[in-house]
């Protein structure tokens, strides 16, 4: 009777607990979005920002964060991938794993403002790259690939051991059976995983602040040829992303609007993750449904 | 093979990317100014007023702190570097390698949270805020509410005029310390008995100004040196500004942006100044002007 | 006939393209490792060379370091030597990170519980998509939330000016909820079904189950979410920096300012000169941060190890 009624009590808070975090999140979004959107217009979404006067929009910054995470990401995911299939399907228990995986797992704890900082030296003055996209791009891999990697492993490593066996007993090689076998069916947590970066990638500032640069040049949206410096392609041009607006704006803003700017691009930021977030899911769930053939 | 294929490609563009990135540095029509936050509005003005002149001309400006710029610009990595300070006052700066292009001037005012019934202080009761010696505004003839000290970071500009001729000399107590004004502002508008320090171009109206010594913070006190903690606002090239750097800080300093935006944006134009002082502090009249 | 057979020979011998493409594989997979593992070095060096020059042809002791109290790296004191002790900043920091894991902790565990055992409809249709936006909000934002809404609140009730290690511990404890979630999330689903199925049979109810043999089995994983979270809580720079007033004291209490080793740095890295002195011992900050995450690691590593069931 007694572990009846723990079972009952434990279900009971478990709930609660649930609810909780549901309610500290409705509550964080309805906070940033009743106070940010009604700032939200179609113009403020495409018109340029302004230095010192009112008025301003978010469009450039926006498109470059969206830009810069495509660019990073196509940089980060081969490169996680290509890890996270090395520690979870080649690797075996030893020393030299171990450091592997604890070298990792200390890159994932560097501060994102360390992290920036090396990008600024590395990148930006060492390999004369510049404030730029690129720039900004490469640091953010580096802030990104550990916990990409480590989520793409414990994907990976979810898959169930006998779909390896029956690759391998059709006499497939090893590799053939991760990309055939094992990849499609960890395909829903690797895109989860994939989220959950892509929204750290769109939300971080203090990496980018000395990388990707504070200045949002005005594009020319009309040339499309990357090498040109006003195309909005180019990923050489200094890019402030939405983030490091809303950063920015709040610390040395001097508009008169610059509160509701700050609201207004909290607002866009978290609706576009939340965008993001949904898409994702879909194209998960899609993409496993074609690839399994279930 | 997918997955290669994967690679390759990421590999080509990213290869691509940076033999573009190659072919743009010829083009030379793009400076960086980096440096300075309390300069930055207004550089950045200036350089989104003077692209809209000179088409396919940028100007990327970046903030980061005096000391990013001075560093930057001793480097030679970046066009400008732009500084609250005077280099020779930065240790780890030689500053006979940089050229001063003093810009404008900015003024700073001790400001209070608006609840604060304090107008005036003299300057040794402002030391003594600072200095932890005074503690409740009930010392300085307000009412019974302990002062909460909001400082700037360590090395900021801002706070480095402020010791200057504010503190002579004396260390100022361990505090809360912001590194950015938009912050500060923040948490003195909304925390009870708060005081600290900024810019007159950051002030609004959700913070009050204190006069100090029964001197108001006002653009004509500092043209004279009647206001004294003031400071100008520096750009560095690294040798004599040559190019697109010469032409733009010239720019800057046309009447053109000195009558306007620096007016217009709270920093006080550099020709208005009745006075000049050199980095020992010593001041002389300036003649000619008027 | 000769001829042919060494044909055969050579097609037997010969790697097939299966194989030449394992190998192939392996070797890309393996570079990539590598890649990570040169750009951990490069920054561990990188830190370590800024961070050591402290130390080097300075008057300033590590022991100075570690347990003097003052900062301020551009002074010195009585008797000659900079000051530059990081004290303060060291208990803000584990304050900050041991406080709010604590109060994270069952939070996640249960949240992972829930979506796992409990509810995984639920959990899969509402809570993973809420675990994956607290995720993706930025620390800015959740900085200026914190600086509106939490300061003004502790204010309110506890007095003081609200900024304090309190008011970081509430916010860190929002930002790594989701990170240890979700890893025990995956923790949890790694258990093999049929141990759950096991002691189910056995007449276990579910919470039996859960608390004595799936827990268990996923304690390795779970210290590992928390270390994540520990690490994500000790390195956040803006947001806390906005909300624990940046003092460089000995915290008196829960509410008076504090600082920590990250919001130092932050705001003091723009305002120094590359090389100089106040600038290597933000740097000397960076290696200790560096450090204690990797202490941290370790010594999840081997409680993972003793506790892991055999």
């Amino acid at each position: 009777m007694t572990a009846k009624r723990a079972d009952k009590i434990a279900t009971i808070i478990l709930d609660v607990i649930a609810g909780v975090i549901v309610l500290i999140l409705a509550s964080l979004l309805g906070y940033i979005l009743v106070r940010g959107l009604p700032e939200v217009s179609w113009h403020f979404l495409t018109s340029p920002s302004k230095a010192f006067s009112s008025g301003g929009g978010i469009g450039i910054q926006l498109f470059n964060s969206f830009y810069l995470l495509l660019l990073s990401m196509l940089i980060s995911l081969p490169l996680a991938m290509g890890a996270g299939i090395y520690l979870a399907e080649y690797s075996k228990p030893s020393f030299a794993t171990d450091f592997v995986r604890t070298a990792i797992e200390i890159l994932s704890s560097l501060p994102s403002v360390v992290v920036g900082l090396f990008g600024f030296l590395v990148f930006v003055l060492q390999f004369q790259i510049g404030f730029s996209i690129l720039s900004g791009a490469l640091t953010l891999t580096v802030f990104n690939l550990p916990l990409l990697t480590r989520n793409i492993e414990d994907a990976l490593r979810q898959v169930d051991f006998a779909q390896r066996e029956a690759g391998l007993a059709l006499g497939l090689s090893r590799w053939e059976t991760v990309l055939r076998i094992v990849i499609p069916e960890a395909l829903p947590g690797i895109i989860s995983g994939v989220v959950l970066s892509a929204g750290r990638v769109f939300g971080e500032a203090a990496a980018l602040i000395y990388t990707a640069g504070q200045s949002a040049p005005a594009l020319n949206f009309a040339d499309w040829n990357p090498a040109s410096i006003s195309s909005p392609l180019s990923p050489m041009r200094p890019a402030e992303t939405l983030a490091v607006h809303i950063w920015k704006i709040n610390s040395e803003g001097i508009q008169p609007d610059a509160s509701a700017v700050s609201a207004g691009a909290s607002a866009v930021l978290i609706l576009a993750v939340l965008l993001f977030n949904f898409a994702a899911r879909f194209l998960g769930n899609k993409l496993h449904k074609k690839i399994t053939a279930g | 093979m997918a997955k290669r294929k994967m690679v390759l490609g990421v590999l080509t563009m990213v290869v691509l990317a940076l033999g573009l990135g190659a072919c743009k540095r010829n083009d030379g029509q793009s400076i960086t100014i980096v440096g300075s936050s309390a300069l930055q509005p207004l550089v950045e003005a200036a350089g989104e007023q003077y692209s809209n002149d000179n088409l396919g001309v940028f100007i990327n400006v970046q903030g980061g702190g005096s000391g990013t710029g001075l560093s930057q610009i001793q480097e030679g990595a970046v066009g400008i570097g732009t500084s609250d300070l005077f280099a020779s006052e930065k240790t780890g700066i030689k500053a006979s390698k940089l050229v001063d292009h003093r810009v404008a001037v900015v003024g700073v005012t001790p400001v209070v949270n608006k609840k604060v019934n304090v107008k005036n202080l003299s300057i040794s009761q402002l030391r003594q805020i600072f200095t932890g010696e005074i503690t409740n505004w009930r010392q300085v003839g307000g009412k019974n509410l302990p002062i909460v000290i909001v400082n700037r970071a360590q090395g900021s500009g801002t706070r480095a005029t402020f010791e200057r001729w504010v503190m002579a000399g004396q260390p100022a107590i361990a505090a809360q310390e912001q590194d950015s004004t938009g912050m500060v502002r923040q948490i003195v508008a909304s925390t009870p008995g708060a005081i600290s320090y900024m810019a007159f171009s950051y002030v609004d109206k959700s913070i009050k100004p204190l006069a100090v010594d029964h001197v108001a913070p006002t653009a004509a006190n500092v043209h004279t040196n009647r206001w004294k903690i003031w400071a100008y606002e520096h750009m560095y090239t690294h040798g004599p500004a040559r190019g697109l750097n010469k032409r733009f800080i010239d720019y800057v300093l046309s009447n053109n942006i000195q009558n306007t935006l620096v007016k217009q944006m709270g920093y006080i134009p550099v020709r208005d100044m009745r006075v000049e002082r050199d980095v020992n502090g010593k001041v002389t009249a300036v003649r000619g002007n008027e | 006939m000769q001829n042919q057979n060494d044909d055969i020979r050579a097609a037997l011998l010969r790697k097939s393209r299966s194989s030449k493409l394992e190998r192939r594989g392996k070797f890309i997979s393996w570079l990539c490792i590598a890649i990570i593992v040169v750009v951990v070095f490069a920054i561990f060096g990188f830190v370590a060379y800024r961070g050591l020059s402290t130390f080097f042809g300075t008057k300033v002791t590590l022991w100075n370091f570690l347990s003097k109290t003052a900062w301020a790296p551009g002074t010195t004191d009585a008797s000659g030597v900079p000051k530059v002790g990081a004290l303060p900043m060291i208990v803000g920091s584990f304050g900050v990170t041991l406080l709010s894991a604590l109060l994270a902790t069952p939070f996640a565990i249960g949240a992972a519980i829930f979506m796992t055992e409990i509810s995984p409809r639920w959990g899969g249709k509402i809570l993973q998509p809420v675990i994956d936006l607290l995720v993706g909000i930025p620390s800015v934002v959740y900085g200026f939330i914190g600086l509106s809404v939490v300061v003004p609140l502790i204010r309110h009730v506890f007095g003081g000016t609200g900024f304090g290690i309190l008011a970081g511990t509430f916010v860190l404890f929002v930002m790594i909820l989701p990170t240890v979630t979700s890893m025990t999330v995956s923790a949890l689903r790694a258990v093999p079904r049929n141990y759950r199925q096991a002691s189910l049979a056995l007449g276990a109810t579910r919470w039996q189950t859960i608390y004595k043999v799936v827990l268990r089995a996923a304690t390795p994983g779970i210290l590992t979410g928390i270390v994540f979270g520990m690490a994500r809580a000790f390195g956040e720079a803006l947001a806390v920096q906005m909300v624990i007033g940046n003092a460089a004291l000995l915290p008196q209490n829960l509410i008076s300012p504090a600082s920590t080793l990250t919001s130092v740095l932050t705001s003091g890295i723009g305002n120094t000169v590359m090389g100089s002195l106040e600038n290597n011992a933000l740097w000397s900050l960076a290696l200790l941060l560096l450090l204690m995450s990797l202490a941290f690691n370790l010594i999840t590593r081997w409680i993972g190890k003793r506790g892991a069931m055999k």
